[in-house]
């Protein structure tokens, strides 16, 4: 029997040792994969916008959707693809100055838009005070919904500031208050599998205390 | 996702004529139940006209001392508009009540109306449907339907029709307002927008070819204290199993409409002169006909449970 303690592979190892094995496969043994343009040819659009304080300007198929143009094409690779089908929230993204779910937005419906990703909040030396709370509040497990959680919670706290009511909200005509119930509501679109939601929370009250 | 070409509006008149004589054509706004329906191959669209750019996104009142919501007005801000929120609170917490806080930033009021239903057999490809594939059948019927429609239906579909929004839209007597493909507008009563399916399941709207939906008006506010309660699997983003939307006066009278049961937002005029006598007689007059499938009888009995709910909750708060 195979002794799997000696394989000392890293989890990316495996991973691109699947993707390669998958490709010889496809090369060797598999006809080629149905088109799936309907015979139709790809058509490019050129967008411009302005990422993270960039002015950027690009030449896309227009099937690309915002998430695809920041990770495939600006390699900002911050936003993470989950669901693709706005379930999730992985791919939350402020564009501008409101939150959206980057994967079900076209890239060239954002001609002139202001951008901004969790590569444009901080950096790894400066830290946006969320971001900073999410460490300090041990906000994640995997950390592949961060990005989202930190992006959406971002907005959230600029929401409450804006008077945007919520489903929880007891009084449509009072104007809109921080709460936990109301974070909680307000969060809801974005989703954690390993469910560090308790911390999450912590992390976003801490700084809209200080916001207060 | 099947490759398309692209352009942006420059007049809703423009728009509405480009996507007549285009074959394949749609308009896109907020995108998020469109695009999702393009990455799984159930809308294909060859051409997208894009009405983002189009000044279509006030909330301006009516002469009539209502509201004209634009078109393009984002759910977010329709639902935190101060007027809405005063006079037409019902519609406020049907908004607030779907989708995420993302969705609502990106959906718009017209994209909103024009949701299609999230029947599962809809979205699974390899089952025949015949809203998405007409003629190919019904895989809901005898399928599971816990979540489908329990009156409206036809033999040829029971989907339902998704919004929140749509629902309080029809409690409040909204109009629907148009450009057609030869520049005319028209306004189209949110009662007979949404279509029943029939034999074509795929027609959902009075649209015709072309036709844009330019904005909705709501009539002056009529008071009564208003009242969204959704039902649904889980707190917060989720569909609704069954919906109230409620507009009560102190007398008991009043306008409601349900969602999550039918293929339009669901309301019986004739038999709201039954709603002082209770939940009960009035849900009996409101879904007389109703014809559920094992799985989705307990709909029938929800929206009983709800509408008094409801009616309670607003005797309390009306006193």
């Amino acid at each position: 029997m195979t002794n799997f303690s000696d394989w000392k592979f890293t989890r990316r190892e495996v991973l691109k040792l699947g993707a390669a094995s998958a490709g010889v496969l496809a090369a060797t043994s598999l006809p080629a994969a149905p088109a799936t343009d309907g015979g139709r040819k790809p058509i490019n659009a050129t967008v411009a916008m302005d990422v993270n304080g960039t002015t950027q300007s690009f030449v896309l198929d227009t099937r690309t959707t915002l998430l695809d143009a920041l990770r495939e094409h600006m390699h900002l690779t911050g936003t993470k693809k989950g669901c693709d089908h706005g379930q999730c929230g992985a791919c939350t993204v402020i564009v501008d100055g409101r939150r959206i779910n980057s994967c079900l937005t076209l890239a060239v419906m954002h001609q002139g838009a202001k951008v901004t990703t969790i590569e444009g909040l901080g950096t790894p030396t400066n830290l946006h005070p969320m971001q900073a709370s999410f460490v300090k509040h041990d906000g994640y497990q995997c950390g592949y919904c961060t990005p989202g959680q930190i992006c959406s919670a971002v907005a959230v706290l600029g929401e409450i500031r804006d008077d945007i009511p919520s489903h929880v909200t007891a009084d449509l005509t009072t104007t809109a208050q921080f709460s936990t119930a109301e974070l909680r509501e307000r969060m809801s679109g974005n989703i954690c599998r390993c469910g560090a939601y308790s911390n999450i929370v912590e992390a976003i009250t801490e700084v809209a205390g200080s916001h207060s | 996702m099947k490759p398309f070409s692209y352009e942006r509006a420059s007049s809703p008149a423009a728009a509405a004529a480009a996507a007549a004589k285009i074959d394949g054509a749609k308009f896109i706004a907020g995108g998020t139940n469109l695009l999702d329906l393009m990455k799984i191959g159930v809308e294909e669209p060859m051409h997208l006209i894009d009405v983002n750019g189009l000044a279509l996104d006030t909330i301006e009142p009516t002469s009539e001392g209502g509201l004209r919501i634009g078109a393009l007005v984002r759910n977010t801000d329709l639902a935190a508009d101060q007027r809405v929120r005063r006079d037409y609170g019902l519609l406020s917490r049907a908004l607030l009540a779907g989708a995420s806080g993302q969705l609502r930033n990106k959906a718009t009021t017209a994209g909103n109306l024009l949701q299609r239903t999230r029947c599962p057999y809809f979205y699974d490809t390899n089952q025949p449907c015949n809203k998405r594939l007409p003629g190919s059948g019904c895989a809901a019927i005898g399928g599971s339907s816990r979540s489908l429609a329990v009156i409206g239906g036809s033999a040829s579909c029971i989907a339902v029709q998704p919004s929140d929004m749509a629902v309080a839209m029809r409690a409040l007597d909204a109009m629907v307002e148009t450009v057609r493909a030869d520049g005319q507008t028209r306004r189209i009563p949110i009662a007979d927008f949404h279509r029943l399916p029939g034999a074509r399941p795929h027609v959902e709207t009075a649209l015709e070819r072309g036709e844009l939906i330019t904005g909705v008006t709501l009539p002056k506010p009529i008071g009564g204290v208003h009242i969204y309660h959704k039902v649904r699997d889980r707190a917060s983003y989720a569909f609704a199993l069954v919906s109230v939307a409620a507009i009560v006066q102190k007398d008991g009278s009043g306008h409601v409409a349900l969602g999550g049961v039918a293929p339009k937002p669901w309301r019986v005029e004739a038999a709201e002169q039954y709603l002082p006598q209770g939940a009960k007689t009035f849900t009996e007059h409101l879904l007389a006909g109703a014809t559920p499938t094992e799985e989705n009888a307990f709909k029938v009995v929800l929206a009983e449970r709800t509408l008094h709910a409801v009616l309670s909750e607003a005797k309390g708060d009306a006193s």
